[in-house]
Parts: C-alpha cells; sequence; structure tokens
C-alpha cells in the first residue's frame, strides 16, 4: 500500500499522467475510427455514430479515460467456413448460428436445472461491469480493490442465497444441527460479513486515492444491486415453477429477434436518438409479435407438470421433484369471446389456461419495457465509451450484452406474482407460527378455529380445546 | 439544457490543469487539516492558494463560523478564536441533546416526523455535494429525477410499515385497503416510471454525468433511506431500542473526544490524524458504563419500554402495555470473582442492561468507521463539512455519520436474538392461505400445542 517514498510516488503518478494525457491527445477530435471488428450489423451504425461527434463531446470527462477498443474475437473455425462471404452477411451469419447455439444451450441447462445457470450468468455479469470500472477508473492496481468487490458479492450473495435455502428447504435446515444455526442467526452472520468487508475498506482508503476508491466503492455496490438482486429474483420465480423463469426471459429473447426482424424488413421511422437503429415499426411489431407468441408458449408449457409446479425439496428422496396437483391457473377453463370477436371467429367459447392470459400481461411488459432496459446499457456503454460489455460470446459481446433486456423483467415479474398471484407460502407461515412463544400460539390457535369453524370446514369434534 | 456558448466551454480549465491541481493538493495536504473533532480551529493555511487556481474541481465550501448567530457572536467576542470555537460547539450540542430529549417527550409521532425530515436533509446535503463534484447543477431534469426517486423509494418503505403496523386503521378504508393489497406493485410502476424518464432525458453530451448522477442517488438512497426506515422500525419495537443506541453513540462522539484532548497521545488511524487510542479506549469504556446506567433509568418506564401500537378506536398512538420480560427485574449471580471484589452475591439487573452493552460495545468499537468512512469521503471530494446547517458542526450528515452502521445493527440484533415474528402479521397470512393450507396448518398447529401441553390431549379417536 503506501511504501513508496513522495518523489518516486509522485513519478509513478507523473507516468500516469502522461498516459491519460496521449490516450485524450488521441481521442480529442478525431474522426472515430472503424471498431477493429465489424461484429453485425449494429457496428456500421456506431461507426455513423461515433463519426458525428462534435469536439466538445471529444474530450472526456476529467480525470476519466477511454476504454480500450473490442477485439476480433470469432473462433477460426467459424472463420474459415465462412471465409467465403462478404464481411456483412459474414456477421449476419455469425451472430445467427451463436443465436442457435445459445438458445439449444438455454434449453439443454433447463434441463438440467436452472440454478447453476442462474449463479453463473450473475457472476459473470458482475464480473464484467467492474472490469469496466477498472478500465474507466485506471484502478485495477488499487490496493485491496479486487479483492474486496469479489468478497462483496460472495456476502451479498451468502445473504440471499441464505435466505432461499432456508424459505424453501425448511425440513432440510431443521434436521441438519449446524444449517439450523446458520438459518436462525442467518442475518446477523450476513450483516457481521458485510461489516467485515466495510471495515476492510475503510483501513484500506490510501491517502492519493481517496476519490477513486470512493468511486469504485460505490460502483460495486450499484453493480450489486442491479444484478444480485435480479439473479435472486430470478431465482425466486423459478421455485415458483419453471413456467414464471422460461415464459418471461423467452418473451424477452422473442421481442428482441422479432423487433430487429421487423425493423430489418419494415424500419422507416427512428424511435429514440439514443438508438439510432432502432425504428417504431420494428418496436410496434415486435410488441404484437410478442404477445401471440407468449399466448403460444404459454399454452404448450402449461400441459405439462414439469414447468407448471412449484420446485420442491422432497426430504425422503432427498433431490428436487416437480409434482404436484397444477393450480387453476393451469387447467383449461372456458372463456366467453366478446360478441365482437364471436363474429369475426365464428366461436362462441375459447378454451384457455387462465396462465395465458397473464402472458398477455408479461409479454406487453417485455415488449414496451424491455426496450428500455436496452436504451439503457446503450447509453451507459456510449457514457463510457465502450462497444460491446466483454467479449465472452463471438457475434453478440459479452453476457451482459444478452441480459440487458431482462434486468426489469425479473423484477416485474416477482412483483406480479407477489401481488396477483400467489399468496403467503404455508411452509413460511409455519415456520413463523412455530417461533411464536406458546401464549401467542395458543391465541392464534382459537382464532384460527373460529375462522374456519365459521366457514364451515371444521366439524364440531368430541375434544372442545 | 446546458446552453454553455462555444467560448465558455472551452474557458472552463483543461483536464489537464484539474490532474495537476489534484495530485499537487493531495500532495501537500497537511497532516493537521481539520477531521472530526475540530473543524473550526485549523482551517489549512495551504488550502486557501489552491483554492484559486483548482475552482475546476474543488467544491468551495465557506468555513463554518461565517453562519454563528449574531447574539452568540456578540456575547463570546472577547475570547480568543480557539476558545470561541469551543463555546459555540459546546453550546450548540447542548441545544441538540436538549431538543432531543424535548422530541421524545411529545412523543413517537413526533420522533417519525423529525426521523424523515433528518432524513430529506441528508438526502439533499449529499446530492448538493454531487452536484458540485460533477458541476452537474443544470443537468436536465436531473434534480426532478432525484427527487422523484426519493419519493418514490420513501413511498415503498413507509407504505410497508404502515400496512403491518396499522393493520387495523387500514382494514376500515376502503381505499387504503386497495393500495396496501397492490403495494408492491404501485410503488414498483413508480420507480419504472422514474427510470424511463432518465433514460429518456438522456442527452448526447452528458451520458457519462447523467449516469453518475443516476448511481450517486441510488447510492444515497441506499445509505440515509435505508437507515431511516430502520430506525423507524426499531422505534416501533420500543422507544428505548430508539434513544439507548442513539445516545450511546453521541456519548462516545463526546467521551473519545474529551479522553483525547485530556490524554490523547498515540494516533489511531492515519485517516483521521486527531483520533487518539487513549481516547478510543477511553471512550468505549465510558460508553460501557454510561449506557448501562442509562438503560437501567429507562427501563422503569412504561413509556419507552413498550411496542408504539396505534388504537383504532382512539386514533393515537399508546405506549401501555405488561413489560416483556426483558424489561422485568431479575436477580443475576455474580461470578465468584465479582463477588470477591464487591461483597454481593447477587445483583438486581434488567436483562436489557446486558444487551446494552452489546449495543455500547458496538458503538464504541464499529461507529467510529462510520465517521472514517465520512472523513475519506470529505477528503475524497475535498470538502470540509457536508454543509452549513448547524453553526460549529457543519451539516446534519456531519452529526449523524456515525449512526450509519448502529441503526441496522441494532435492527438485526432485534431481529436475530430478542423478537421473533409479529402475531398478527401471522394471523394476517394465516387468513390469506387456502382453505386446505388453513386446515393442515392448524392440525400441524394443533400437535405442536399438544406436544408442549398447551392443550388437552386427544380423546378418542383422531379427525
Amino acid at each position: 500500500m503506501a511504501t513508496l517514498s513522495p518523489p518516486r510516488r509522485v513519478l509513478s503518478v507523473r507516468r500516469h499522467l502522461w498516459v491519460v494525457l496521449s490516450l485524450e491527445r488521441e481521442l480529442d477530435c478525431r474522426q472515430s475510427r472503424p471498431p477493429i471488428s465489424l461484429q453485425g450489423s449494429e457496428a456500421e451504425d456506431r461507426v455513423k455514430r461515433d463519426g458525428g461527434v462534435s469536439d466538445s463531446e471529444c474530450r472526456p470527462d476529467s480525470g476519466v479515460p477511454e476504454v480500450p477498443v473490442a477485439t476480433d474475437d470469432t473462433p477460426e473455425v467459424l472463420n474459415k467456413a465462412l471465409s467465403g462471404l462478404s464481411s456483412r452477411w459474414k456477421n449476419w451469419w455469425v451472430r445467427g448460428i451463436l443465436t442457435l447455439a445459445m438458445i439449444s444451450f438455454f434449453f439443454f441447462i433447463i434441463y438440467l436445472g436452472p440454478m447453476v445457470l442462474m449463479m453463473i450468468v450473475s457472476i459473470k455479469c458482475f464480473h464484467e461491469i467492474i472490469t469496466i470500472g477498472y478500465s474507466v477508473y485506471h484502478s485495477y492496481h488499487l490496493p485491496w480493490f479486487r479483492t474486496l468487490s469479489w468478497y462483496f458479492l460472495l456476502c451479498v450473495n451468502y445473504f440471499f442465497y441464505g435466505e432461499t435455502v432456508t424459505d424453501y428447504f425448511f425440513t432440510l435446515v431443521q434436521r441438519e444441527e449446524p444449517l439450523r444455526i446458520l438459518s436462525k442467526y442467518h442475518r446477523f452472520i450476513s450483516f457481521t460479513l458485510y461489516l467485515t468487508g466495510f471495515c476492510m475498506f475503510v483501513l484500506s482508503l490510501v491517502k492519493k486515492h481517496y476519490r477513486l476508491q470512493f468511486y469504485m466503492f460505490g460502483w460495486t455496490h450499484v453493480t450489486l444491486l442491479i444484478v444480485v438482486t435480479q439473479s435472486h429474483l430470478i431465482i425466486h420465480n423459478l421455485f415458483e415453477g419453471m413456467i414464471w423463469f422460461i415464459v418471461p426471459i423467452s418473451c424477452v429473447i422473442c421481442n428482441d429477434i422479432m423487433a430487429y426482424m421487423f425493423g430489418f424488413f419494415f424500419g422507416r421511422t427512428p424511435l429514440i436518438k439514443l438508438s439510432p437503429k432502432k425504428t417504431w415499426e420494428g418496436f410496434i411489431g415486435g410488441f404484437f409479435s410478442t404477445v401471440v407468441f407468449g399466448i403460444l408458449l404459454s399454452y404448450v408449457m402449461s400441459g405439462y407438470r414439469y414447468f407448471v409446479c412449484p420446485v420442491e425439496f422432497n426430504n425422503d428422496s432427498n433431490s428436487f421433484t416437480v409434482d404436484c396437483e397444477p393450480s387453476e391457473l393451469f387447467q383449461l377453463q372456458d372463456y366467453t369471446l366478446p360478441s365482437v370477436l364471436q363474429s369475426i371467429t365464428g366461436w362462441s367459447t375459447v378454451k384457455l389456461f387462465p396462465f395465458q392470459i397473464h402472458s398477455i400481461a408479461l409479454s406487453a411488459f417485455a415488449s414496451i419495457m424491455g426496450p428500455f432496459g436496452g436504451f439503457f446499457a446503450s447509453g451507459f456503454k456510449r457514457a463510457f465509451k465502450i462497444k460491446d460489455f466483454a467479449n465472452t460470446i463471438p457475434g453478440h459481446g459479452g453476457i451482459m450484452d444478452r441480459f440487458d433486456c431482462q434486468y426489469l423483467m425479473a423484477t416485474f415479474v416477482n412483483v406480479y406474482i407477489a401481488s396477483f398471484i400467489r399468496g403467503p407460502n404455508p411452509t413460511k407461515v409455519i415456520q413463523q407460527l412455530l417461533a411464536l412463544r406458546p401464549d401467542q400460539q395458543l391465541h392464534i390457535y382459537n382464532s384460527l378455529k373460529a375462522h374456519l369453524t365459521e366457514r364451515g370446514l371444521l366439524a364440531t369434534q368430541e375434544e372442545a380445546a | 439544457p446546458l446552453n454553455l456558448s462555444h467560448a465558455q466551454r472551452h474557458k472552463r480549465p483543461s483536464t489537464t490543469l484539474y490532474l495537476l491541481c489534484a495530485y499537487a493538493h493531495s500532495c501537500v495536504w497537511s497532516p493537521q487539516e481539520a477531521d472530526g473533532q475540530d473543524r473550526l480551529g485549523l482551517h489549512g493555511e495551504g488550502e486557501a492558494d489552491m483554492e484559486g487556481e483548482c475552482k475546476a474541481h474543488t467544491p468551495d465550501m465557506p468555513p463554518g463560523d461565517g453562519n454563528t448567530p449574531q447574539c452568540l457572536n456578540r456575547a463570546l467576542e472577547g475570547l480568543s478564536s480557539r476558545w470561541k470555537n469551543w463555546w459555540i460547539r459546546g453550546i450548540l450540542s447542548l441545544t441538540m441533546i436538549t431538543g432531543f430529549f424535548l422530541i421524545i417527550y411529545l412523543g413517537p409521532l413526533m420522533l417519525i416526523f423529525v426521523v424523515m425530515s433528518i432524513q430529506i436533509k441528508c438526502f439533499q446535503e449529499i446530492i448538493t455535494i454531487g452536484y458540485r463534484v460533477y458541476h452537474s447543477y443544470e443537468l436536465p431534469w436531473f434534480r426532478t429525477l432525484s427527487w422523484y426517486f426519493l419519493i418514490c423509494v420513501n413511498y415503498f418503505f413507509y407504505g410497508e410499515t404502515v400496512a403491518d403496523y396499522f393493520g387495523a386503521l387500514v382494514r376500515r378504508e376502503e381505499p387504503l385497503q386497495f393500495l396496501v393489497r397492490y403495494h408492491r406493485f404501485i410503488s414498483f410502476t413508480l420507480y419504472l416510471a422514474g427510470f424511463c424518464m432518465f433514460v429518456l432525458s438522456l442527452v448526447k453530451k452528458h451520458y457519462r454525468l447523467q449516469f453518475y448522477m443516476f448511481a450517486w442517488t441510488h447510492v444515497t438512497l441506499l445509505i440515509v433511506v435505508t437507515q431511516s426506515h430502520l430506525v423507524i422500525q426499531n422505534l416501533f419495537e420500543g422507544m428505548i431500542w430508539f434513544i439507548v443506541p442513539i445516545s450511546t453513540v453521541i456519548c462516545n462522539d463526546i467521551m473519545a473526544y474529551l479522553f483525547g484532548f485530556f490524554f490523547g497521545r498515540t494516533p489511531l488511524i492515519k485517516l483521521s490524524p486527531k483520533k487518539t487510542w487513549e481516547g478510543f479506549i477511553g471512550g468505549f469504556f465510558s460508553t460501557v458504563v454510561f449506557s448501562f446506567l442509562f438503560a437501567y433509568l429507562l427501563s422503569q418506564y412504561q413509556y419507552f419500554v413498550c411496542p408504539v401500537e396505534y388504537n383504532s378506536e382512539t386514533n393515537r398512538f399508546t405506549v401501555e402495555c405488561e413489560p416483556s420480560d426483558l424489561f422485568v427485574m431479575q436477580e443475576y449471580t455474580l461470578p465468584a470473582t465479582a463477588q470477591n471484589l464487591l461483597r454481593w452475591k447477587t445483583v438486581n439487573l434488567y436483562p436489557f442492561q446486558i444487551h446494552s452493552i452489546a449495543l455500547s460495545t458496538f458503538a464504541s468499537l464499529i461507529g467510529p468507521f462510520g465517521g472514517f468512512f465520512a472523513s475519506g469521503f470529505k477528503r475524497a471530494f475535498k470538502i470540509k463539512d457536508f454543509a452549513d446547517t448547524i453553526p460549529g458542526h457543519g451539516g446534519i450528515m456531519d452529526r449523524f455519520d456515525c449512526q450509519y452502521l448502529m441503526a441496522t445493527f441494532v435492527h438485526v440484533y432485534i431481529a436475530s436474538f430478542i423478537r421473533g415474528p409479529n402475531p398478527s402479521k401471522v394471523l394476517q397470512q394465516l387468513l390469506a392461505l387456502q382453505p386446505e393450507q388453513q386446515l393442515s396448518i392448524f392440525n400441524t398447529l394443533r400437535n405442536h400445542l399438544r406436544e408442549k401441553g398447551m392443550l388437552p390431549p386427544a380423546v378418542g379417536l383422531k379427525v
């Protein structure tokens, strides 16, 4: 940490300064050169946009130089296979192949169990955003900071997953002694872990780098807020039933693809200055096709128990089971069509799963609000002058690029379920009941008995309490 | 929107000059720079010269004593500058402490109101610093958006609190019922509207600034609003859970300062050169003793000890109840060593006093880290105080910086060690379940109570 004597420190600062200045001079008002790899038609319009930069934007904000441009990362095999085609179509094919690969991978993971997927994705997203922070602030060599970022990620993940495990694996937890103690004092332990990280941060503050360190601290926390809470909510939705995980994500992906297609074939009126390639035709076309897709997909999926039942942990077999009596939401019901539709289609009633009605709400949200998540990420990339979050997926950029539209979707689905679908979780209620004091339990017992007797669910029994 | 002319834009000092200034400034930052303890006395001389050239990024906060009321100035004009500041700080400290007790006397509703106003003021102070640091005061929409997010998050948190604690009132009024049932959805929609407004307000030249301010706002909300919300939750457990932690932190501040002033020798941490180990340890022991005695004093009164409840008939807050085990005097057998020392066999204590030792230990050991964090923050952004609200002390945030973690700690402590779940909330959830689920829970509960002997055992056939 503070081991350099002052003169040497100033020298390294000066060297630092020189690097910054030379980067700045290079960047200052030059015509933006095309990025090294043209990855998809989006890159072309990025060139067009950046080319129009005026001189006042050329000067970056004080003290914050730009991130070097991403390089071409397409694997050799694909390059060889597509060497004949022109550059534009080659990129189209690369993107297409990778898209198909990702979708198949997605279904494969669904078959295996999505929790692992979510954990890996969230860790990778966190890593990508933090790396951008390092590049933006040249803070890669800040003492302790890499350790601290990962430590905070671990803490917050521990807290959230601990809560989930306590909720859903209640009986397993009660059986094992160490797990029981961990879950009883879970909040206290998580808080202590976080505090340790906080104290380490304060102790690691170095005289010359206060502002940088605070920036990175803030950056880490905002990233945690976005990435970890979203992934946690996705897991919550998953436990409600895999359909609540699959349908929202598929709707967002479908909206992406459909809006792109409609924009490609019919696009004319630009939608927003932030993303010049988006068009109103793409937006509206994407909206309607996503709604239709959502209805059809939920029709297909509602028939299978594997997707519809809440994931539960069976204590006897020590494994996850998805076996249950499907709730009302997933049973075919007759709906009378309004007269307008009756005259068009000639049917008087139609059989639908109630879930399909909900899926209309989900896909409407995905089409209307999902793009805002995309604009947010575009603005972020413009602000920090990066083309992609990372280079993990050739043709598509980093993991964050694929998941940017999903930001708000997971939260929306979770809030939707909590508000309109699900009541409280019975296991959780029992848990809380058993934690009360005996006199409170007795009081609740009597109230519940009165309530159930009123409802006629309890026959009058011989033993009156 | 920023309408600076071309010439005006290029009049600002270039990046190079800023960087040179910043590095030079931090190199000559004198170790005697005012810290948390003696702000007015030691206004660094070197600072004034640097400030002139480095206007670009160094917000220029005027010194605090410009804000002292005229009457105080006149009364103290005979004294030397150092003692004058000592007196100003002392008088203001006493005023604040008296104000604190007065508000407690006025009741829980007033306390909630005060906590909310403090929260709003802290938020405003931090956001103002952000504007100055980034010169983003004229960013389109941004002031509106920051306040809008503050209102959203507050609405979410206070809505949850109201739904929990004022269940009876809520069930009476029809519009409140609707708001409570769909509370999360409504809050989320409000937040989304703010998010969309932010995205739509992105202006080509100012993307980075706008993202910085967005993040700044969110981190501030995370710190300020969650803390104040937890303070209110603690308050509802019983005013003692609000008063004792806050008094402990204040006492630690004062005691550490006094011990440091009279006995201070070994510096504690490079970040705050005025803090000493003697002050730290002396503050620790005196705080533990203080809170022990203070807890004893407060545990006797129902007004402090009982959970705050809302009486639906009289439409007021009531603090009346049977004190829980925690606040009933119990006899403890002293360990043998203490017995030899004091020649008492047993001692009468409230169990709460044992808990207060834990609280005061936390306040003395970890509380200062909150203060170091705030000092580091002020050094990082080269400001002397958060604001000038209180003469002699700086802004509201300066007074509350050590409380950051205390409120969260008390809340987590209560949740883990003291309180079980809230029975009325559990009943509420029970009544919201499906009938079959209710039946199965009923049977489980009945068996459990039978095992415990609270219910007579089953006679005859099992149902």
